[in-house]
This record gives C-alpha cells, structure tokens and sequence, in this order.
C-alpha cells in the first residue's frame, strides 16, 4: 500500500484516517472481529481454499444510493486461492 | 397561538476543540441577522464563554444561560441586543459555573421557548462529547459540523456525526474550516473531496484559511459583515444555504489567476 516513493501527505492522511475510523466506527472490539473472522473463514474454507493472510474485515460507513445518511457496514475481502471440489 | 413562530434551532459543534465553532456560531447568527431574520445566538460552553467577545458584546452582560434556567431573571432579560443588528441577541453562557449547571431538559424546554419569538436559535456546543455537548444538542432541530483539514478535526467529526445520529439528529451537514488551496494544491492538506469522501455527509459550506478572520475577532466584529473578506464571503454563502437558498460552493481560487485553474475545479470538485 505504501510503496509508492514520496507518497503526497495528504494521502498519508487519509490511509492513517481510514484506518482509524474503522475502529472508532465499528464499536467492535479487534478482538471481536477476529472472531467473527475466525468463523467466516471456518465456512468458506469448507468450499474454497483462502489466502488467509490477506483476510481483511472490516465496520464501514457506507452512502447507499437514494439515502443520504450513512449506513454501518461489515467489508469482508478475502481472496480465494482455489475453489475445492464439491464433496460428496 | 397567532404569533408565535415556529423557528429552527441550529447546533454548531465539532468533537474537537479549537476548529472554529465560536467563529462559526457568531458568523451564522450575524448572516442570517443581516438576511432579515430574527436570530438568538447561544453559548453553551459553560465555564469558557467566548461567544460574546468573539460578538464584541462582552461588556453588556448581565445575566446568563444559567440565570435563566435557574430563574434568576426573565428569558428576555438575560438576551442581549447585538450592536448592529436590531434582530440579533445573544444568550451567553455562565462563566464561573460548571456543565453541569443546566440539564438537557432545561435545554429544550429554553430552545423550544425561544423558537416561538426567533426564526433561528443558533447554539455553540462546547468542545468534547460529554455532558455539555449532550446538552448543547439536546434542542437542536439541525446540526451543523465544524471541522479543518487535519485527520484530529475529521476524526473527532465523524465520532460526533456518529453519536447525533445515535440521538436522531439526522443528516447533520459539514463546514470544512481554514482550507489553505496552496497546500491542498501541492498534496499537503487533505482536500474538500478527501474530507466528504471520509465523512459522507452533506457538505453546507468551506471557508479558507484568512487572516480577517482573526483580525475581525480582533475587534468584535464577526467577518460576515466584511464585503472585502474572502472568509466573509464564505460565511455569507453559508448563511443563504442554511435558509435553503442554493448557491454555488466559493471558488477560493477566484483571486488567482493562474492556469491552473481548471485543474483547481477538478481538485475541489462540485
């Protein structure tokens, strides 16, 4: 995220921002996040192999179209690596 | 009842301290003072008033927000008239009692009685989330958020945007304060675009980073009423929107020249 060489602050800013929002706004602990991405990672892996590493989850607050206040969100990205065969 | 108005009361508050709030609340109830309307500016930050200095009224106090609660004096007789316009009062805060002098009921009880003589009460929330804040918004119908271009502002501003609608004062709008457009310019100082992107929240109005502003609260005398002033401008601005005129956002490169111009409008966006 912070290759970039003689990255402008005011994108510093931002990214450090973001990234304390998420917590400000989440009245979720860290630690109650793990837990739930402990368990969303316990159901997907039941059908796709995950790069665990890169799981990123996070609260949000998001604009929905045609509605001007901002709504809490939960943004899961997690990368899959392969999807498994279905079991029988 | 025949006579009485129905006004709107408006809470000017930030989370953090020092973004200019006060500026703000004296520079709103003297906009809209000069539209016409009939305004009561309110300073609830109880135990630091600077409403009435910032307003250069300072000298005629007599009672206080607290007397009034308390029933030391009539509502009527704790306002005082602003120098210059005959339909602006203000209703200072106590200087020498503490936050928790006056209850969120007292609050809206006092608003609800000064919203049937005004057409806007504009109150200046003390600096924090605690007590007096949550009285300061206790009344409030809208609330405006003050905030500058700095991640401390904008990130005690969305603390606050979140607890007032967690107390249903929705759709508060934003004033980004002390924008400086060299810095933004050269990518030092987070722009209108990056702050609404953050907040998401309706933006009211930005005022630049400007010298009258503090050379204006030097005297007294709110910048609204500086024709000169670029801030002035912008406050004016505001004040129409606030009465739910649409009026373009202020073009804060409008004194420079340059050719960059057009890549500005991009950069500021709207």
């Amino acid at each position: 995220m912070f290759t970039k060489k003689q990255e402008k602050s005011k994108n510093v800013a931002k990214e450090r921002l973001k990234l304390v929002l998420v917590h400000d706004r989440a009245d979720l602990s860290p630690r109650f996040l793990e837990m739930i991405k402990t368990d969303i990672v316990k159901v997907i892996s039941q059908y796709a192999e995950i790069d665990e590493a890169e799981i990123d989850i996070k609260m949000t607050k998001m604009k929905k179209d045609g509605n001007s206040s901002p709504v809490s969100a939960l943004v899961a990205n997690i990368p899959i690596v392969k999807v498994k065969e279905k079991k029988k | 009842m025949d006579n009485e108005k129905m006004g709107t009361a408006i809470v000017v508050t930030s989370g953090k301290g020092g973004v200019g709030k006060t500026t703000t609340s004296a520079n709103l109830g003297t906009g809209l003072a000069m539209l016409g309307y009939s305004v009561v500016v309110l300073d609830a930050d109880i135990g630091l008033r600077n409403l009435d200095v910032v307003m250069g009224l300072e000298n005629r106090i007599v009672y206080d927000i607290v007397d009034v609660v308390e029933k030391n004096c009539r509502l009527k007789q704790a306002l005082i008239k602003d120098k210059r316009h005959e339909k602006l009062f203000l209703l200072p805060a106590a200087q020498t009692k503490d936050k928790t002098a006056v209850k969120p009921e007292q609050m809206v009880e006092l608003v609800n009685e000064l919203k049937k003589n005004y057409d806007y009460i504009i109150i200046d929330s003390p600096a924090g989330i605690e007590q007096g804040f949550q009285y300061s918004i206790a009344g409030a119908d809208r609330a405006v958020i003050v905030t500058t271009p700095e991640i401390s502002a904008v990130r005690d501003a969305d603390r606050v945007i979140g607890i007032l609608e967690a107390k249903e004062l929705h759709d508060p709008t934003l004033i980004i304060n002390r924008i400086r457009t060299d810095m933004v310019k050269r990518g030092d100082m987070m722009s209108i675009d990056d702050i609404l992107d953050i907040l998401a929240i309706d933006l009211l109005g930005i005022v630049p980073d400007d010298e009258s502003i503090v050379i204006s609260t030097n005297k007294g005398e709110p910048v609204v009423m500086d024709d000169k002033a670029i801030s002035g401008k912008a406050y004016r601005n505001i004040v129409r929107r606030i009465t739910g005129e649409e009026v373009e956002l202020l073009n804060l490169e409008a004194n420079d020249e340059s050719k960059f111009s057009k890549v500005l409008k991009l950069i500021f966006g709207k």
